[in-house]
């Protein structure tokens, strides 16, 4: 031990009057104690830190899933139902194309209402009343005469027979099934004759849960049961398509020319600063660009992928022109050199040597920018890529949104299996990120072993 | 043809003109076996041609875009009766919509149809109008057509007439890229400019008839403005010192957690952990800096917010179901490996020899990092941090999605207050007309959000470049 120790670091842990008679050494010895104690104290604050950190990322993905599992699977109920033709209002002795345009326009509706009030009719009540008979028909989701229909249309021979479908049930039935919540839960639209009248499909084993496809290959519903992510999901490929068409070649253009070609002077100084601080502005500032010159200015159309793409564009471009430009400071000289040497111009170095050299570099900047576009909500939300949209967008100029607003969207929506809903569109999304985060560190690691 | 397809017309033709600019090249060679005689290489022809076929067509074919609808309006405009023309330009707006909703939702025989039909004289001027407007759009297509086409063909044609032995074609090619690297990093300089001209332009707007001072100093923010003259409690007042109050609590609640506790996982990792751990501890709170905003958002207001509301009933305490507390807390959270990783960064560009010099007179481990790196390390650290408050100053989603849409002036944390970013948000996403103060407020709230974090960011800059010259 060392008895030239500062003052500073040992100097309280010491009795003061014991000060005089001890020398520096036992001063030193007998603070040790209480130094180390102190030292275990700090260390464990870090990594309980660093635990606090782990406890959040666990928290939140383990909040999310298990919120999301029920979203993943959705309850079905098989009807009896009786395709009788005066019901329907066809006529019977059609058939072939007559038959089916007839069908298409039938009343389907008063099919399901009488095929499954008998159902619901025992010796006590041999007859539904209005009140019964409208909560009865609100068990089943209001697509199931569509479900009855298509069914009818796919075997136009079924008519005047009584066949067994499946057809979804109402949301709200669905979530008391997934959850078995108890009634008067906030959101929970279901009263105890209802319950009832579930316990007992239950027990005719006319319930069936099954993995919930149209969660994918739908697109937005206002009915819980019925929507999917498919509009978002096929948002989200057009703006990023967009996004990525205009931000990595831009991104790198400028970047090459900022690292290769440009002169020392104010105006590139200029130029440097701006990207710095452009990559630390709030993203809802894009938003408002957007809406003031590429919408309001230019009259490019509201809601639509393309203008998403600008606007993620210019927010993307200052962290791939920094990342490009990192790669490209680390291609090493000689290579440049050893062109030029062999009678290459300026602009032959830069295309056809440094920039195959430094393209994974490039590419893993690419794909970061691109994630951070994927996750952004907020200026969109600015230039109207918030409205509720049904149909599947198919060019860059319809009208579409995106997942994460798709996200924001159904976060608001007060029925509670929206939330499950959510929660799954979350996952689906965290997933993507992960996907195309992962592909980034690959590239990046196959890069550095080079 | 439509601009998509023209588009892709255009592509194929500068595809074909490569081609024929490395033929021509070589037929003014005379014959492959001859290239040596040229200046470039037939492949430097070819690029020079593609790009001479693209670049001035493509240029022609934007400008002609965003020109489009403008004459066209114009045209129309000419065409219609003079109590029309003499309109204002909001309801000129709206009958110019109307008649192009009318042709865009019946055909060019449906419209002629019902004119035949129709007796209204108005409704008549209307579908004129929209067989007008019908006839200028396919005319205008054509027209695009012809112009696009014609140009590329043009000045290929030129440019392949000049073709020689010495003809300079990796030279000129060359300059014109270089002209298109510098106009690529130009965009940068144009998209700070449009964000400045912009916000700027519409806050002036606004300033006319809401005046600065109230603004910045009134404490009374209720931006519903009257849609009729005798409307009560519509008057609108634009007083944002509140949204200032909201913005800064929920910061505030956000840095007390994401400093310590970033600051302390920095430390950890850069002094203590070993390598092993390291690689897994970094990507793993990484992942809390690539979730969305949206799913922080989410968490906040479905998850956070209920666990805080409740926890403070059970002792007594009135929580606003959209508390600021749950907001700022789950901010935090997304803040902790921003403030993590600069402050690591910072920490570990500080000289070995310190804290070697620290070791060697007998230091713990502890008593080196809290009286020798974080001193010398602290011009970084508030760099980090000054980024970490311009971050959560901007954040969005969070706050929409769980902080309140009231405009409460309170220092309490388990009050519901609005902020900035949650007023842009609330202000643009509902159908108000464009030129009203209520959307022009949004766009003041946005220029005094750009001004302040990029001062912040400044700041940031300049303390962290103090301290590189301290010891570079």
């Amino acid at each position: 031990m060392t008895n030239s120790i500062d003052k500073n670091i040992t100097g309280n842990a010491t009795p003061a009057k014991l000060q005089t008679k001890l020398s520096t050494t036992e001063k030193v010895a007998l603070s040790l104690k209480k130094r180390h104690q102190k030292e275990r104290r700090f260390r464990n604050t870090g990594f309980s830190a660093v635990l606090f950190g782990f406890m959040l990322v666990v928290i939140l993905i383990g909040d999310i899933t298990t919120k999301a599992l029920p979203a993943f699977h959705q309850h079905w109920v098989k009807l009896d139902v009786n395709y009788q033709s005066d019901w329907l209002s066809v006529d019977a002795n059609l058939s072939g194309y007559e038959l089916t345009q007839q069908l298409k326009t039938a009343n389907f509706r008063k099919v399901l209402r009488n095929s499954l009030y008998p159902m619901f009719v025992n010796e006590q009540t041999p007859k539904l009343s209005r009140k019964d008979k409208r909560s009865a028909f609100k068990l089943f989701s209001s697509n199931a005469e569509f479900t009855i229909r298509d069914a009818l249309l796919a075997a136009p021979e079924d008519l005047n027979e009584t066949v067994s479908i499946w057809v979804r049930l109402d949301d709200d039935v669905d979530s008391y099934l997934k959850e078995g919540f108890a009634f008067g839960t906030a959101g929970l639209r279901i009263d105890e004759q209802q319950a009832q009248w579930v316990a007992k499909l239950e027990q005719e084993q006319r319930i069936e849960s099954r993995f919930n496809t149209s969660f994918f290959t739908a697109s937005d519903s206002r009915e819980p049961e019925l929507a999917g992510i498919k509009g978002a999901l096929m948002g989200t490929l057009l703006t990023m398509f967009v996004t990525l068409l205009l931000s990595f070649p831009l991104g790198v253009a400028g970047a090459l020319y900022l690292e290769e070609f440009a002169p020392k002077n104010r105006l590139t100084d200029i130029i440097e600063i701006n990207i710095n601080n452009l990559a630390a502005v709030p993203s809802i500032v894009f938003g408002l660009l957007g809406l003031a010159v590429i919408i309001n200015l230019f009259g490019l159309p509201r809601s639509a992928p393309l203008v998403g793409g600008i606007v993620l564009t210019l927010m993307t471009l200052p962290t791939i022109i920094i990342a490009s430009r990192a790669a490209i400071k680390a291609v090493p000289p000689s290579i440049r050199e050893a062109a030029l040497g062999l009678g290459a111009s300026k602009m032959q170095v830069t295309l056809s040597h440094v920039l195959p050299q430094a393209m994974p570099g490039i590419i893993t900047g690419g794909i970061i920018g691109i994630a951070q576009a994927l996750g952004e909500t907020a200026p969109l939300l600015m230039i109207g890529m918030v409205a509720f949209i049904v149909d599947v967008p198919t060019s860059i100029a319809d009208s579409a949104t995106v997942l994460p607003v798709q996200i924001f969207l159904w976060a608001d929506s007060p029925e509670r299996a929206f939330l499950a809903k959510t929660s799954a569109a979350i996952l689906v999304l965290l997933t993507l990120l992960l996907v195309i985060n992962t592909t980034a560190t690959v590239l990046r690691s196959k890069f550095e072993k080079k | 043809m439509n601009s998509p397809l023209l588009f892709t017309l255009l592509v194929c033709l500068t595809l074909f003109s490569y081609w024929y600019g490395i033929n021509r090249s070589l037929k003014v060679a005379g014959g492959t076996e001859h290239k040596k005689v040229l200046s470039c290489l037939p492949k430097q022809f070819g690029l020079l041609t593609a790009m001479v076929c693209g670049l001035p067509a493509l240029i022609t074919l934007l400008i002609f875009n965003s020109a489009e609808q403008l004459v066209i309006e114009q045209l129309l405009t000419a065409t219609l009766p003079a109590n029309i023309q003499a309109l204002s330009n909001i309801d000129l707006g709206l009958y110019l919509n109307n008649i192009r909703f009318l042709a865009l939702s019946e055909s060019n025989q449906a419209l002629l149809n019902n004119l035949s039909s129709s007796t209204d004289i108005a409704l008549n001027i209307q579908l004129n109008a929209a067989i007008a407007i019908q006839k200028l759009e396919q005319q205008a297509k054509w027209l695009k057509t012809a112009l696009v086409l014609v140009v590329s063909l043009v000045s290929v044609i030129i440019l392949v007439r000049k073709f020689s032995i010495t003809y300079e074609a990796r030279q000129k090619s060359e300059t014109i890229i270089h002209a298109l690297l510098v106009a690529s990093s130009a965009i940068a300089i144009l998209t700070t400019l449009g964000i400045v001209i912009s916000v700027l332009f519409e806050s002036i707007h606004f300033f006319k008839s809401v005046p600065a001072t109230e603004f910045m100093f009134g404490t009374q923010w209720s931006p519903q403005t009257a849609m009729r003259a005798d409307q009560i409690g519509g008057s609108g007042s634009f007083g944002a010192v509140p949204l200032f109050a909201g913005t800064l609590l929920i910061t505030f609640i956000a840095m007390l957690l994401a400093v310590p506790v970033g600051l302390m996982i920095a430390i950890y990792l850069s002094q203590y952990a070993n390598s092993k751990f390291r690689n897994i501890a970094k990507p793993m709170l990484e992942v809390l800096a690539g979730i969305p905003t949206v799913v922080y958002g989410f968490f906040a207001a479905l998850t956070v917010a209920p666990v805080i509301r409740s926890t403070g009933e059970y002792f007594g305490l009135s929580v606003a179901s959209e508390s600021a507390l749950a907001a700022g807390l789950v901010m935090g959270t997304m803040i902790i490996p921003f403030v993590s990783s600069l402050s690591e960064d910072a920490i570990s560009a500080v000289p070995k020899a310190l804290k070697e010099a620290s070791f060697g007179m007998g230091a713990t481990k502890s008593e080196t990092v809290i009286k020798v790196l974080l001193p010398a390390a602290l011009p970084g650290i508030v760099g980090a941090i000054l980024l970490a408050i311009s971050r959560a100053i901007g954040e969005t989603m969070i706050v929409v999605m769980a902080a309140g849409m009231a405009a409460n002036l309170t220092a309490n944390p388990l009050d519901s207050v609005t902020t900035v970013t949650v007023q842009i948000v609330t202000l643009l996403t509902g159908d108000q007309e464009f030129d009203s103060p209520k959307t022009l407020a949004a766009f003041a709230l946005g220029l005094m959000l750009f001004i302040t974090t990029l001062g912040l960011n400044i700041l940031a800059l300049k303390v962290v470049q103090k301290y590189r010259e301290q010891y570079d």
